[in-house]
């Protein structure tokens, strides 16, 4: 079964179109980039999944129910681009209070700060975090809940190498256990360790892909070259 | 999951020693200077001296002053900072936790209470008539008020410039028209009117009361009534601005 689809999706915000008619589907159990550059519609289209986006017309159809639903709330997690945790709480304080809100103890929460590499830190205020640790720590918050649908807006940014790796196959073992997860990037690089890539440009659905098929469409071994030569073949100038 | 809320928002507050101890020792130390500006004012006999009515009121008026700007300022940063948005997607029901918040400004407003009617009663020798706890139970009532008023409040301010702002315009119109600057009776018609709507007026009502009577009138019980239903209802409203989908 698809956990997520995604029907002619029209948002607009103001009088400006964010999202021209979207429409895919992604089965149980993917790791799906969501990748274009900023501007491109990824957040509004996140945020289209997780229910608190206005859209103009269209269906989102998640794990079943219209997205939004409160029955979906145990089960999808969001984890916004601004890290939001509490900055006057310390780590432990902030991801104690999201399982408790989804029905976790103690002893989960601590175990989420421990997969996202904040054990050290747990007792840290969010305040005094670096910006890198602070995202985490949002992470966090949302991995104690254990939601059958990850939605994460550019998790990774401001990480260093190692930990960007650690997170990413982290998220794969996720997807392995059967969570599908849905994570954004302005980095093409990170595409490679996507299962299937949603590449957005100017609101509209570039390409349905995966990094082999990216590469071979775009004539490149490079993902980022790959990318560009497919945006200049669908605005029809010559690579 | 309200009751994680309400620790949660204790919890904000425990990091932050500076403003506990301001919550907790300002309104005594405001008392005080008022105790000091009437102590040697002569009291007409059979009358109640100024500072037992006024310092009295001002039990009810310091904790609706300071739960209001607390809390709107701490909504107003739950709007900004993303955490409202991400917690309306988790199961929290938006009563849920709306009503963590005043259980947890609730029970700070009780200590604060607590504290400051000590304070008055020995440093200061506020007579009361009627009983302490009864007057710790109004304090915490009004600060629920504020509480409920500052998150409504908080909807429609955009920065915290804005919501600090909102203080004199909900506050100063109840507090110039409670009954305590010019008596209610002696009110032009339409003013007291006005006066008959807002609720920080039956607070001080009860205040007044539990000063005068040893005894625990229905009227106390239909004031405190009032302002609690005030506060129910702003809680109400409140909740009505707290939107999931936004654009």
């Amino acid at each position: 079964m698809d956990a997520v689809v995604v029907r002619d999706l029209v948002v607009e915000r103001g009088r400006r179109g964010v999202l021209h008619g979207l429409g895919f589907a992604i089965p149980t159990g993917q790791l799906t980039g969501l990748l274009g550059p900023s501007g491109s519609g990824k957040s509004t289209l996140m945020r289209a999944l997780v229910g608190v986006q206005r859209v103009r017309s269209g269906e989102v159809t998640v794990l079943g129910e219209p997205a939004g639903s409160p029955g979906l709330r145990r089960r999808v997690g969001y984890v916004t681009q601004a890290p939001s945790v509490y900055g006057d709480l310390t780590v432990r304080e902030n991801v104690r209070y999201f399982a408790a809100l989804y029905g976790r103890g103690a002893r989960e929460a601590d175990a989420a700060v421990a997969d996202v590499g904040l054990a050290e830190a747990a007792h840290q205020l969010v305040d005094d975090l670096s910006g890198g640790q602070r995202g985490r720590a949002s992470l966090a918050c949302a991995l104690v809940g254990e939601p059958e649908l990850l939605v994460l807006d550019e998790p990774t940014v401001g990480l260093d190498p190692v930990l960007r790796a650690e997170l990413w196959a982290r998220f794969a073992a996720l997807a392995a256990a059967g969570t599908t997860l849905v994570v954004s990037s302005h980095v093409m690089d990170e595409a490679r360790r996507c299962d299937r890539l949603l590449l957005l440009r100017d609101g509209d659905l570039l390409a349905d892909t995966t990094p082999a098929r990216l590469r071979a469409d775009g004539g490149s071994p490079d993902l980022e070259e790959a990318f560009l030569a497919l945006v200049r073949a669908s605005a029809g100038v010559p690579a | 999951m309200t009751a994680a809320t309400a620790g949660r928002v204790l919890r904000q507050l425990r990091h932050d020693p500076r403003t506990i101890a301001m919550m907790l020792a300002v309104p005594g130390l405001l008392l005080g200077l008022l105790y000091l500006l009437w102590k040697d004012l002569p009291t007409p006999p059979g009358q109640v001296g100024v500072f037992d009515r006024v310092g009295l009121t001002m039990l009810g008026i310091f904790p609706f002053v300071v739960m209001f700007l607390v809390t709107s300022i701490a909504m107003l940063r739950e709007r900004t900072s993303g955490t409202l948005e991400r917690l309306l997607t988790t199961p929290l029901s938006r009563p849920a936790l709306l009503l963590g918040y005043g259980i947890a400004f609730g029970l700070a407003a009780a200590l604060q209470a607590v504290v400051t009617v000590a304070v008055a009663t020995t440093l200061y020798d506020l007579t009361v008539a009627g009983s302490l706890a009864l007057v710790v139970l109004i304090a915490v009532v009004d600060a629920i008020l504020g509480v409920a008023l500052g998150l409504l409040a908080s909807a429609f301010a955009r920065s915290e410039f804005q919501a600090v702002q909102f203080m004199p315009v909900i506050v100063l119109p109840q507090f110039f028209l409670c009954g305590l600057l010019a008596p209610r009776e002696q009110m032009a018609g339409w003013l007291q009117a006005v006066s008959d709507v807002l609720p920080l007026t039956y607070a001080v009502d009860a205040l007044q009361e539990v000063g005068r009577s040893s005894e625990v009138t229905g009227r106390i019980w239909l004031d405190l009534a009032a302002v609690a239903g005030t506060a129910v209802l702003a809680l109400a409203l409140a909740a009505g601005t707290l939107r999931r989908r936004t654009s």
